[in-house]
């Protein structure tokens, strides 16, 4: 029968403000968290699809495909002496031209030159075409499309749509490292690069020695100049996403904290309000865990619905949104750790209540009127 | 239950509740012993102890001296958990004040027994539907408290107390609460129930009309007791 459900289904009135609340900061949390993968996949996108055991920078860049150059021989000694599958990489920040939009319209465009395999990128698509991220949908882009880069208006025609591979915030456009080259060159001469040069190598090593990591056979074979990070390594080294994490964690933290904080506040007032019929319970021999346990289930339960009500919300919420105006990124993986942490939330808040529960003396069931 | 021991044994019992500075004596050397099947009136005024002294059988408070054995078991010197759950598995309580859940209706009121205990269900809910058909109360079944008359409730927590199959039940003032007429039909069911399993019961009231439906009647005055 669970007299706590019981209670719950017969005086619902009662449990509707901690609902009510709840339900508000689920949103927030899963709202907040929705945000902060979506930051995290703008920036990073297009750098976690990458697939190798490690990319290799010029160790003064600190990890900045911008200001990263790395020589041929390198290159070629990593080839040789680890028998390593290498690519090049290099990527570049551009504004692009988009037929039909006006002369100032310009789409910011992450312009990736790659010899490796990226994730859910097929091979570059020839000379003069690329692989768009679908972001560039929001700017009116369509297959076939000519999108002129830079300056120089360098074309590049759009070949087919990939997803989630954002980076610095913009659409990457995936091409073959010639035309990236071409393209870098002809925009930002400053930075231009000799044939053979790349921005960063990504390098899979087949076989490494027992207990020695790619980085460090790396490391044994080009003794100096190198920074050498794993993919997720490269990917917190963009800058701001570290910071960007650790802030919205900050947040989310406080958030979980508050429902905490309001689930103790209830309990502990329902408790206080309810010491007569626990100690009713007590008298019946009722266990102080028993009571206890009817008030976890309740917390639960609460917690339960007001999670439920809030994935729906921001689902509807994500839905209406119009694409690309806020990076929100509703996952149910996001959605499921909100819950989560809101279900150890409640718990540890009814963990207030537990000494009043225990406290309760049967011998108060006795006098009185109910 | 099939045991030579009485239902109840207390033996020179002292209850003494300290409030602030003074003590007040509850029940002072109160030795009552009730025979299996046996009810037993409790009568006298208001403030003589009668409360105390079916807590104290009851295992809700603890003796200040003295020893209580219950069906021959000695509860004396029980902590707090095995008081509970020599409440749960032997005695019946029905409370001066009634105490029934408000959020549940009769019949779980009964059932809420089988929750804290062994949770039987079935057998449970097999038992809750006969008690209340023998109180009569069959189509009250999915009423709340608050939709029962006074009489009605009374019943319920009669059941309620008859729930886990004690050997002895203690009731509190059952009829303080009735007219006359209604209060005699509760002894009259009071009796019946009792009588029928067997059970032993203290029945608490400061009115001597009813006294005759019990087997023998104990006198309290200021804690002290008068057969
Ligand atoms: N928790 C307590 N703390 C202090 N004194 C108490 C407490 N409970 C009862 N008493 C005192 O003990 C005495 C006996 O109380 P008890 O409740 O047993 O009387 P009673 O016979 O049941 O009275 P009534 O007929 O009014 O219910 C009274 O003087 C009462 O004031
Ligand atoms: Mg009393």
């Amino acid at each position: 029968m669970r007299p706590a459900l019981k209670e719950l289904r017969r005086e619902p009135s009662r449990f509707v403000a901690p609902t009510a609340i709840l339900t508000l900061i689920a949103v927030l949390l899963m709202f907040l968290g929705g945000l902060l993968d979506g930051l995290i996949r703008n920036s990073t996108g297009a750098v976690n699809a990458i697939t190798a055991d490690v990319i290799v920078f010029s160790d003064s860049s600190q990890g900045s495909f911008l200001r990263s150059r790395v020589e041929p021989d390198i290159r070629k000694e990593i080839e040789q002496d680890l028998d390593a599958v290498v690519g090049g990489l290099g990527v570049t920040l551009l504004g692009g031209r988009i037929p039909g939009n006006g002369p100032r319209d310009l789409a910011n465009i992450a312009v990736w030159g790659y010899e490796t395999p990226i994730d859910g990128v097929p091979s570059p698509p020839g000379a003069g075409m690329g692989w768009g991220d679908e972001r560039l949908q929001a700017d009116g882009v369509e297959i076939g499309d000519e999108i002129l880069l830079g300056p120089s208006r360098t074309p590049v025609t759009i070949a087919g749509w990939v997803d989630n591979t954002a980076y610095n915030g913009q659409a990457s456009l995936w091409v073959d490292v010639e035309t990236w080259r071409t393209v870098l060159n002809a925009n930002r001469p400053d930075a231009a690069l000799a044939e053979g040069v790349f921005q960063a190598l990504a390098v899979t090593v087949p076989s490494t020695t027992a207990g020695e990591t790619a980085a460090d056979a790396i490391v044994r074979v080009v003794d100096s100049g190198l920074l050498v990070l794993t993919v997720a390594e490269a990917r917190d080294a963009i800058p701001g996403v570290t910071e960007q994490q650790q802030t919205f964690n900050q947040i989310l933290g406080v958030t979980v904290l508050i429902a905490l904080v309001v689930v103790a506040l209830f309990f502990a007032l329902l408790t206080v309000e309810r010491a007569s019929l626990y100690a009713v319970f007590k008298a019946l021999g009722a266990g102080s865990r028993t009571i206890f346990g009817g008030l976890i289930t309740q917390a639960i339960a609460v917690t339960m619905i007001a999670t439920a009500i809030a994935a729906v919300a921001v689902v509807v919420i994500d839905a209406v949104i119009p694409p690309g105006s806020i990076p929100l990124f509703i996952s149910p993986r996001r959605i499921l750790l909100s819950a989560v942490l809101l279900f150890i939330a409640a718990a540890a808040g009814c963990g207030f209540s537990l000494r009043r529960v225990l406290r309760v003396d049967p011998a108060t069931a006795l006098g009185g009127s109910s | 239950m099939i045991t030579s021991s009485p239902a109840l044994e207390m033996n020179e019992v002292r209850k003494v509740y300290s409030v602030a500075e003074t003590e007040v004596v509850a029940l002072a050397d109160a030795s009552l012993t009730v025979a299996q099947d046996e009810i037993v009136a409790l009568v006298g005024p208001s403030g003589s102890g009668k409360t105390t002294l079916c807590s104290i059988a009851g295992g809700i408070l603890s003796p200040s001296e003295g020893t209580v054995t219950v069906g021959g078991e000695d509860i004396t010197g029980y902590d707090r958990r095995r008081l509970t759950r020599f409440r749960r598995e032997r005695v019946g309580f029905v409370f001066q004040s009634v105490n029934l859940v408000p959020f549940l209706n009769a019949r779980e009121n009964l059932l809420i027994v089988d929750e804290f205990g062994r949770r039987e269900r079935r057998e449970a809910k097999l038992r809750a539907d006969r008690l209340l058909e023998e109180l009569g109360l069959s189509d009250r079944a999915a009423n709340l408290p608050g939709q029962l008359s006074g009489g009605q409730r009374q019943r319920v927590a009669i059941g309620r107390a008859l729930m886990n199959q004690p050997s002895l039940v203690m009731f509190d003032e059952p009829t303080s609460s009735l007219d006359t007429e209604l209060g005699s039909q509760v002894m009259e069911l009071i009796r019946t129930e009792m009588k029928s399993r067997g059970t032993s019961a203290i029945v608490v009231t400061h009115d001597d009309r009813i006294t005759h439906f019990c087997d023998r009647t104990v006198g309290i005055v200021d804690g002290v007791l008068a057969a």
